[in-house]
C-alpha cells in the first residue's frame, strides 16, 4: 500500500499552509495535512472544496488533521453525488403519530444507516435533533461507527445550548447556521 | 486585535474623563475622537500603525499614511498635521526606512497637511503608521451615528483588501501598483470630502480591520438602525472571489465573523466565498456613506466628478433597530418590506 504523503505545516504563518497543501495537491491525489490552528484548517478546507477534493477533518489536541482525496475526473459525477449526501434531522422522533413510536423509528433508522450503501457524507443534527446527538446512548455508539467511516457529523450550536447540551456533545463536531445552510445549499439529495 | 478582545479590554479601563467638550469619544466608537475647541473649531485626533503588506517600502509607507488620513476624512474633517510611528529592526537598512517615511511624507503631503515629527523604537519587525490631527467646524462634523430611516448606503472602494495582502504573501498576486487592489490603498479618501459637504450626508465611516461588515455594524448599533446590504451589488477587486474560494482568507475576516455572528443576518443563499468578503479587514479602504435616498444621485455624481469612479449603493438603512441584514438583490428586499 502506498503512504499517503504528509504536509506538517503546522507552525507555518498564514497563508502559507494553503499554498504547500495547493502545490501538494498538483502532484498528489491524497493527502494529509496537519495545521495548528483553526484559520489553516478552514482555509485548507475551503481550498479542497475548490479543488474538487473530499475532506475529513479530524481535531487532534490542539491540532488540526485534514485528510484530502481527490475525487477522480471520471466518476467525479457518481462520486459527488455520493459525497453529497446529507441528512437533516430535526426532531429526536421520527415521523408524526405516537411519540413511542416515533423514538423506535429513529433508532432503528439511525442504526440502519450503517447497515446501507453509500453511506452518507454529512448527518445534521438540529432542534431536538441534537438530543440524538448527546443522550441516547446506543444512538450515540453508532453515531461513533458512522464518524469512524467517515461520515461528518454535525450538531447546531445554538440547540445544543439551549437544550443545554453542550457539555454532553461526544460525537461529531458543532456546526452553526451559516455552515448548515451552505452544506443544504450544495447537496444533492437531502433528505429530513 | 480582534474587535470581541478590543472592547472586552476597553469594557474594564476605567475612562474618568468626562469634558463636555469631547464630542466623540470611547463612550461611541467612531474612527476617530473630536474635541471642540471653540465655537468654530474641533479637532480630529487619530493614530494606527501596521506591518508591512507589500515588500516595496515606499508603497507601503504611502499605504499606511493613507489609511491613518482616512479616519480624518470620515469624520468630514481636513487633515493639518502628522507625527510618524515606526517601528524598526536593526538589523534592516537604514534606507529601506527612508524608503517607508518618503512615501508617508509623500501621502501627507498631499493631503495637504504638515509632517510634524514622530517617534521609533527598535522592533523586530517593521511597523509604521501615523498620528494624525485634523480639524473640522463642529456643525460640518459627520460622524457614524445619525443615519436615517430610508437613506442610500455609499461604498467608494471595492473590498478584498485583506484577501489580496493574504494572496500577495502567498506569491499567487503582485504587490505593487499594478495591482488594483494596491493602488486603492494608496488613494487618499479626501476626494469624497467635497461632494460629501457640498450635497450633505447623514453619517459616515472608513472601512479598515473590522471588513464591510464591523464598520456598518457600528454604524447601525451608533446610529440605532436596522442596515441592509445588498451583496450582488458590493464592488470587489477582479481575482478576490477566486483567492477566497481558495481560502486565502485571513485570520481577521474569521474573527470578525464570529465577533458579529449575532448581529448579521444573512437573508438569502448567498455564496460563501462572498460571505467571507464581506467580513474581510481592509487596508486603507473606502468611505461607508449614509446619505438621503433622494440625494443619492447627487452624490454619486459628484464623486464621479472627483474620481470616485468606483463608487456604488451597497445597500440602505432599513429599520430603526440595530441590526445588519444582508440580501442578494434590491428588489427581493424592496418586495419583502411591501408585503
Amino acid at each position: 500500500m502506498k503512504t499517503m504523503k504528509k504536509i506538517d505545516a503546522r507552525e507555518m504563518d498564514c497563508p502559507q499552509p494553503v499554498i504547500e497543501t495547493k502545490n501538494a495537491l498538483q502532484k498528489n491525489s491524497d493527502l494529509t495535512v496537519l495545521v495548528d490552528n483553526q484559520v489553516a484548517a478552514d482555509n485548507i478546507a475551503k481550498l479542497a472544496k475548490k479543488l474538487g477534493c473530499k475532506v475529513s477533518r479530524v481535531e487532534d489536541g490542539s491540532d488540526y488533521k485534514l485528510i484530502l482525496k481527490k475525487v477522480l475526473e471520471e466518476n467525479k459525477e457518481e462520486s459527488t453525488s455520493e459525497v453529497e449526501k446529507v441528512y437533516f434531522i430535526k426532531s429526536d422522533k421520527l415521523g408524526t403519530g405516537s411519540e413511542e413510536l416515533g423514538e423506535v423509528l429513529i433508532k432503528g433508522f439511525v442504526n440502519t444507516l450503517l447497515e446501507v450503501e453509500p453511506l452518507p457524507a454529512k448527518i445534521i443534527f438540529i432542534n431536538s435533533g441534537v438530543k440524538l446527538a448527546t443522550l441516547n446512548y446506543e444512538i450515540k455508539r453508532n453515531l461513533h461507527k458512522l464518524e469512524e467511516e467517515g461520515v461528518d457529523i454535525l450538531s447546531c450550536g445554538t440547540c445544543l445550548e439551549y437544550y443545554e447540551l453542550k457539555d454532553k456533545l461526544e460525537v461529531g463536531r458543532i456546526s452553526n447556521m451559516y455552515d448548515i445552510v451552505d452544506i443544504l445549499n450544495h447537496a444533492d439529495v437531502v433528505v429530513v | 486585535m480582534s474587535p470581541g478582545t478590543l472592547s472586552q479590554v476597553l469594557r474594564q479601563v476605567n475612562h474618568i474623563s468626562k469634558d463636555n467638550n469631547l464630542l466623540v469619544g470611547l463612550d461611541s466608537p467612531d474612527d476617530a475622537c473630536v474635541y471642540q475647541l471653540d465655537q468654530d473649531t474641533a479637532i480630529i485626533q487619530s493614530v494606527d500603525y501596521f506591518t508591512p503588506i507589500v515588500d516595496d517600502p515606499y508603497l507601503f509607507g504611502q499605504i499606511a499614511a493613507a489609511n491613518s488620513l482616512s479616519d480624518i476624512y470620515a469624520m468630514g474633517g481636513k487633515p493639518i498635521t502628522a507625527m510618524n510611528i515606526v517601528g524598526f529592526p536593526s538589523c534592516l537598512s537604514e534606507d529601506i526606512l527612508v524608503e517607508i517615511l518618503q512615501g508617508g511624507a509623500d501621502k501627507v503631503a498631499e493631503a495637504g497637511a504638515t509632517l510634524a515629527g514622530g517617534h521609533t523604537i527598535q522592533d523586530e519587525e517593521p511597523k509604521y503608521g501615523l498620528s494624525v490631527t485634523g480639524v473640522v467646524k463642529p456643525e460640518d462634523l459627520i460622524t457614524n451615528s445619525d443615519a436615517q430611516v430610508g437613506d442610500s448606503l455609499v461604498l467608494t472602494k471595492p473590498l478584498g483588501m485583506g484577501i489580496m495582502s493574504t494572496a500577495i504573501k502567498g506569491g499567487l498576486a503582485k504587490g505593487n501598483l499594478d495591482n488594483p487592489a494596491i493602488k486603492a490603498m494608496t488613494i487618499l479618501n479626501n476626494q469624497a470630502i467635497g461632494p460629501m459637504r457640498e450635497i450633505g450626508v447623514n453619517a459616515c465611516t472608513d472601512i479598515t480591520g473590522f471588513g464591510l461588515l464591523g464598520h456598518a455594524w457600528e454604524l447601525a448599533k451608533e446610529s440605532n438602525v436596522e442596515i441592509t446590504i445588498f451583496s450582488e451589488q458590493i464592488p470587489i477587486f477582479d481575482e478576490i472571489l477566486d483567492y477566497a474560494e481558495m481560502g486565502l482568507i485571513p485570520k481577521g475576516a474569521y474573527s470578525n465573523r464570529q465577533y458579529l455572528k449575532e448581529n448579521v443576518e444573512f437573508e438569502d443563499q448567498i455564496n460563501e466565498a462572498l460571505v467571507d468578503i464581506l467580513f474581510d479587514p481592509q487596508t486603507s479602504g473606502g468611505l461607508l456613506i449614509s446619505v438621503a435616498e433622494d440625494k443619492v444621485a447627487d452624490l454619486l455624481i459628484g464623486l464621479y466628478g472627483q474620481g470616485v469612479e468606483e463608487a456604488t449603493v451597497i445597500g440602505k438603512v432599513s429599520g430603526n433597530q440595530s441590526k445588519i441584514r444582508v440580501a442578494t438583490k434590491k428588489g427581493e428586499i424592496n418586495e419583502e418590506r411591501r408585503i
